[in-house]
């Protein structure tokens, strides 16, 4: 809302404050301004001008030589404008006058003939070209004939005007009149309004013979006023009430529509003017729409209607759909001389509907979705015909037809000083109440400490108790409520065990060199597919798409986030950022519904993307790129910081997407968790990358599994033996299968048993390798003596013997 | 026989002061004081000595060994320290040359953001609370006193899956879950980090995915002037101890009276500059007094309960205590950014 302050300052005295003070003022109270911005720019020299002469130009077609007396002397012009003339009031531009652009107005000769200043157009004064009268388009503007010669232009022209544009919140639609925004100035100054009287003078004639209105849904309509206006003379509106308009972004038109427009404006009451003698009858109807039933719009534009919007009709056809749009053929013209002037109160659910479906959203509309005064409807038709009346010559007929079933009852709204000062933290008095109420003019009763508030018909956003609460405080001021602190019971604040392990996590993982990304949730439809996890992949696990996506690029919802990881490292090897080391822990949505009927599962993971070189020391001539084993390395650490090592299992695995022989699926006490391995290299093309490694795990299944332990393991007062082996066995058996067997085979004296050397090729048969383990044997009570080794180690032996074909390797 | 000694003695002595190494000291030693040495011999003799003779020169034979050995003792030290002190030097390295890094990773600025925040708020009394970023209608408008077909949904345009289900606009439906948790009992004290998601389209100042965090207090007697302390002591700890805060009418459906909070602008001090718009204020984030219907449809009492509620947008204080100019940055994980913020 475009707020003109020369325009508000006819209802509210705004007590010599800057338009910022102002500005700051209202901000804090209760509608937030959102910028002051000076309407136009003072220009010196400027006055209004009287073109005496106006004769072609000796040597150019289109320009005129004008004498033009601008009171206290008479300057020779050279114009351009296609629509000077003589007889014009003109606004000149004198020497010496800057226009804006730093433009500086100098005698000089154009063409040979003398120019002393220059005749402007409304664009040149700095006016937006889209408010500029059709009329003035294409030309210098001109004043009506009776503006006095010699007078200053700026104030004519209210380029000394400064605007307020405030930024209103759905609830404060009372503030989209200016009506509204002084009752709002005039509470927070505390000063007196002055409105303009409704007064209109009649003819003996009586409305109700020209006209008679019909309603037919009450809910939809439940007020339809018509008042005839004839005689009149349609002509351009006053000059005030046009820069009125052009200050709040209006165009102006003709007087007719401006006196509605500026009505609207100014009473938050959206008026419309229908031709009477083109209006088809003698009746208005309205009535909810036909299905299919066609009308053709002021923009000349053939709309469909349907059974939900609500039309005015002269009981035939549509003349318009309801506070949207009137109908071409109804349409105020040039020559009209009587007109049906239509105020309503249109249902604002059924308005919203109609301005959406057909893309039409209007001043006229916003103002009935958000629900007019009904105190004002019937006033501001009343007003208009004031202004018909003075504008445009008209003669307006005795009465107002009218159908009414509206509800004007004021809310009545009981609050208590205790309660306010209860719920503000506040030690208000009855008195404070009082003066409140006052400034805002709302009616109230008191009893003790108890009012009972009529809250007005323009503010329909109060409604209950709260609501009342905020009007107090708002006024009372924000900056004097105290500061407190909670008062109620106090326990300490704290995160949960999930929440306090996953900050663990995330700094281990920190600390193992890896970053935090964040991508999005939303993918493509192919990446959503891609790379879905063994633990989540199902035959029906399918991933959830939005209804309207906004591109198909965030359609659908991820299982994994790894392609938007790869994606993320993609970004950067193409800046040349070639090593990436990234985790991100976030949320996978799993259904097995191709249409929702419940929430997808959310699974909290944690997933990452490696690659390039993992360590670099280059003046020592160290590099080492990521491998499987770094990522592996990364997790084995965190299955240890978690104490899940012995939970844990990496297996080979085969994977869609995935390195057939570097990839593991990583399994948690017997349930798959996720995996861990190379992208295949056909796949990482695709990303146009080379070595990468990823990893995605079910976090919320790992950290569940957490147990705090919470015993402590005497440290060994004996100490332990260490003794290797090398075994030969085949290519094929697992390194992690030999391990395990050793340590079971081993209870309880074997404690540990480390891969130390794996060797292939030379001095082994063809399809064998060597593996050799450090097993570290000890009794936490005693010390081992050689035989109780030699013994486990040889059941070790004979056990890999038989289960793998092992041999000792001599 | 005493004579012998003394020149034995002082030939020992020479030879030590002569001797480079460890190995010409072992050889003095054995030389002299070796079993088969001279004074050995000496005292060999020392039977053809007159009786009261003998402890003399066995006296002075012990003195001797004594003197050479603790000169071979000395020098040996010395001899030591000087070959170690070569051999350091021998090893000296260039210190100015680049250390082997040590892994370096990092969290995500809007995570250290959000963490900041609830460890801020933890400190306050408050928990952390989490819920789905796929909800319902019912939790994400309804709960929040948002009916179908209010005005106010246009607000936040939201991305649906199906009628009744969407992407949530804001974490406020995890304040409605937990209410709804405690059963129309206080107090409810947490504050909701998480993901949201609008149909915006991305630029520099938009993001269809963004985070939030939202506080809520629910109890028998919570005043709106609570509300201005809590917020006080948290812009005070996050943004510094210098910054006023203010608060502005502002609205929203679940909240009434409904607030925004702005805080004096660091860069010009309240006096008015490029970053503040001229105005000294930066707005922070909404807040209010918990709309009766919330508390109800959540089980509460309004008449008995009260609550205060508010929600900030960690890009935004990111981007404003960093000056980061481009929401996008957050979510294209450019490492030359996210590298930047992996600092204590
Ligand atoms: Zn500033």
């Amino acid at each position: 809302m475009f707020v003109s302050l020369n325009w508000l300052k006819q209802y509210v005295d705004l007590q010599g404050l800057t338009p910022e003070d102002l500005a700051e003022k209202i901000t804090k109270t209760g509608i937030e301004v959102d910028s002051v911005e000076a309407f136009g720019e003072y220009i010196e020299h400027l006055v209004v001008g009287y073109v005496k002469e106006c004769n072609q130009h000796p040597n150019a077609d289109k320009l005129s030589v004008c004498q033009v007396d601008v009171g206290d002397e008479t300057l020779q012009i050279v114009c351009g404008a296609p629509n000077v003339a003589e007889g014009q009031k003109v606004a000149v531009a004198k020497p010496g006058a800057v226009l804006s652009g730093d433009f500086k107005i100098k005698q000089a000769k154009l063409r040979g003939e003398e120019s002393a200043g220059m005749i402007c157009s409304l664009q040149e004064l700095g006016i937006d070209p889209k408010n500029v009268p059709k009329e003035f388009e294409d030309g210098i503007f001109v004043f009506p004939e009776d503006t006095e010669v010699g007078a200053d232009a700026n104030s004519l022209l209210n380029l000394d005007d400064v605007i307020l544009e405030l930024e209103l919140t759905p609830n404060r639609s009372d503030a989209l009149s200016m009506m509204g925004v002084a009752y709002e100035v005039a509470a927070i100054l505390d000063t007196p309004l002055h409105f303009p009287s409704e007064e209109v003078a009649i003819t003996d004639e009586k409305a109700h013979d020209a006209i008679s209105v019909h309603v037919e849904d009450a809910e939809l309509n439940p007020y339809y006023g018509a008042f005839v206006i004839k005689n009149i003379q349609v002509g351009p509106s006053p000059l005030w009430m046009r820069n009125h308009l052009i200050s709040a972004g209006i165009r102006p038109i003709n007087n007719v529509v401006d006196i509605t427009n500026y009505v609207l404006l100014e009473y938050g009451q959206p008026l419309h003017a229908f031709d009477y003698d083109r209006f088809g009858s003698k009746q208005v109807v309205t009535r909810p729409a036909k299905d299919g039933e066609t009308i053709t719009t002021l923009d000349d534009e053939e709309r469909t209607l349907s059974s939900d919007q609500l039309v005015i009709t002269n009981g035939k056809e549509p003349v318009a759909i309801a506070g949207v749009m009137g109908g071409a053929d109804s349409e105020v013209q040039e020559d009209t001389t009587s007109i049906i002037l239509e105020a309503a109160y249109f249902n604002p659910q059924a308005v919203r509907d109609a301005a959406k479906e057909h893309g039409l959203r209007s001043e006229a509309s916003v103002r009935f979705e958000k629900g007019v005064d009904p105190d004002r409807v019937k006033r501001a038709g009343l007003r208009a015909c004031q202004l018909l009346v003075e504008y445009a010559g008209g003669e307006v007929l005795d009465g107002v037809v009218e159908y009414d079933e509206l509800n004007y009852q004021e809310e009545q709204i009981t609050i208590t000083t205790s309660r306010m000062n209860h719920v503000l933290g506040t030690q208000l008095k009855n008195e404070d109440i009082k003066d409140i109420l006052r400034k805002l003019q709302f009616d109230y009763s008191q009893d003790g400490e108890t009012f009972i508030v009529s809250a007005p018909t323009r503010r329909q956003d109060i409604v209950i108790v709260e609501d009342m609460v905020e009007e107090i405080a708002r006024m009372y001021g924000y900056d004097n409520l105290p500061y407190t602190m909670p008062e109620g019971a106090s326990k300490a604040g704290g995160l949960t065990t999930h929440q306090a392990l996953r900050r663990k996590v995330r700094s281990y993982l920190e600390g193992s060199g890896l970053s935090e990304a964040i991508t999005y949730s939303l993918t493509t439809e192919e990446r959503a597919n891609m790379l879905v996890s063994p633990d989540i992949e199902g035959e029906h696990t399918r991933p959830v798409h939005l209804a309207l996506p906004m591109s198909e690029e965030h359609s659908h919802l991820r299982l994994s986030m790894i392609p938007e990881l790869l994606t993320s490292a993609s970004y950067n090897i193409a800046r040349k950022q070639k090593d990436i080391a990234f985790y991100e822990i976030g949320s996978v949505y799993v259904t097995e519904e191709s249409v929702l009927t419940s929430q997808p599962q959310e699974q909290e993971r944690l997933a990452g993307v490696l690659t390039g070189s993992w360590l670099t020391h280059p003046w020592q001539q160290e590099k080492k790129n990521v491998d499987f084993f770094v990522v592996k390395g990364i997790l084995e650490g965190l299955f240890t910081f978690l104490d899940l090592s012995e939970n844990v299992r990496f297996k080979q695995a085969t994977m869609k997407g995935m390195h057939p022989g570097q990839t593991a699926e990583v399994v948690l006490n017997d349930q798959s968790i996720g995996y861990v391995g190379q992208v295949h290299p056909s796949l990482q093309k695709q990303f146009d990358l080379k070595g990468t490694y990823v990893y995605d795990l079910n976090l919320q299944a790992v950290l569940d599994t957490v147990t705090k332990e919470e015993n402590y393991t005497p440290i060994p007062r004996h100490p332990s033996v260490s003794r290797d082996i090398a075994l030969v066995v085949d290519e094929q058996v697992k390194a992690g299968d030999l391990q395990n067997t050793i340590l079971a085979t081993g209870q309880p004296l074997v404690q540990h048993v480390l891969v130390f050397d794996l060797y292939q090729g030379e001095h082994l048969p063809e399809g064998k390798k060597s593996l050799a383990f450090t097993l570290r044997y000890l009794d936490p009570n005693r010390t081992l003596t050689d035989q109780e080794v030699e013994e486990t180690h040889n059941a070790i032996l004979e056990q890999v013997k038989t289960t793998y074909q092992a041999e000792l390797r001599g | 026989m005493k004579e012998r000694l003394l020149e034995l003695k002082q030939e020992a002595l020479d030879k030590v002061t002569a001797a480079e190494d460890v190995k010409g000291l072992q050889e003095v030693r054995v030389q002299y004081l070796g079993k088969k040495g001279p004074i050995t011999e000496v005292l060999r003799g020392m039977g053809k000595l007159p009786a009261e003779e003998r402890p003399v020169i066995g006296q002075l034979a012990n003195d001797v060994r004594e003197e050479i050995s603790n000169a071979i003792e000395t020098k040996q030290t010395k001899l030591e320290e000087q070959a170690l002190e070569k051999q350091l030097a021998e090893e000296t390295i260039d210190v100015t040359l680049p250390g082997r890094p040590a892994p370096s990773g990092g969290r995500h600025l809007l995570t250290s953001i959000i963490e900041e925040i609830e460890d801020l708020f933890i400190g306050m009394g408050f928990e952390v609370a989490e819920g789905p970023e796929v909800e319902s209608d019912y939790y994400n408008f309804e709960a929040l006193n948002l009916p179908k077909g209010h005005p106010a949904r246009d607000m936040q345009d939201s991305f649906y899956i199906t009628e009744e289900i969407l992407m949530r606009t804001h974490t406020s439906p995890v304040q409605a879950r937990t209410m709804e948790k405690h059963e129309g009992k206080g107090p409810v004290k947490v504050i909701c980090p998480g993901k949201v998601y609008r149909r915006d389209t991305d630029d520099a100042t938009h993001s269809h995915q963004f985070t939030q965090i939202e506080g809520l207090l629910v109890d028998e007697h919570v005043r709106m002037s609570d509300l201005k302390g809590v917020l006080n002591e948290f812009a005070k700890q996050m943004f510094g101890e210098d910054r006023e805060i203010r608060l502005r009418p502002s609205f929203f459906p679940f909240t009434e009276p409904s607030v925004e909070m702005d805080i004096s602008c660091k860069m010009c001090g309240g006096e008015g500059c490029s970053v503040c718009k001229g105005t000294g204020w930066i707005e922070i984030l909404g807040a209010g007094m918990v709309h009766p219907n919330v508390l109800q449809m959540a089980g509460y009492d309004p008449e008995k309960y009260t609550g205060f509620a508010f929600g900030m947008g960690p890009e935004r204080i990111a981007m404003l205590k960093y000056g980061i100019d481009d929401i996008r940055h957050f979510y294209t994980n450019d490492i030359r950014f996210l590298n930047q913020f992996h600092k204590a």
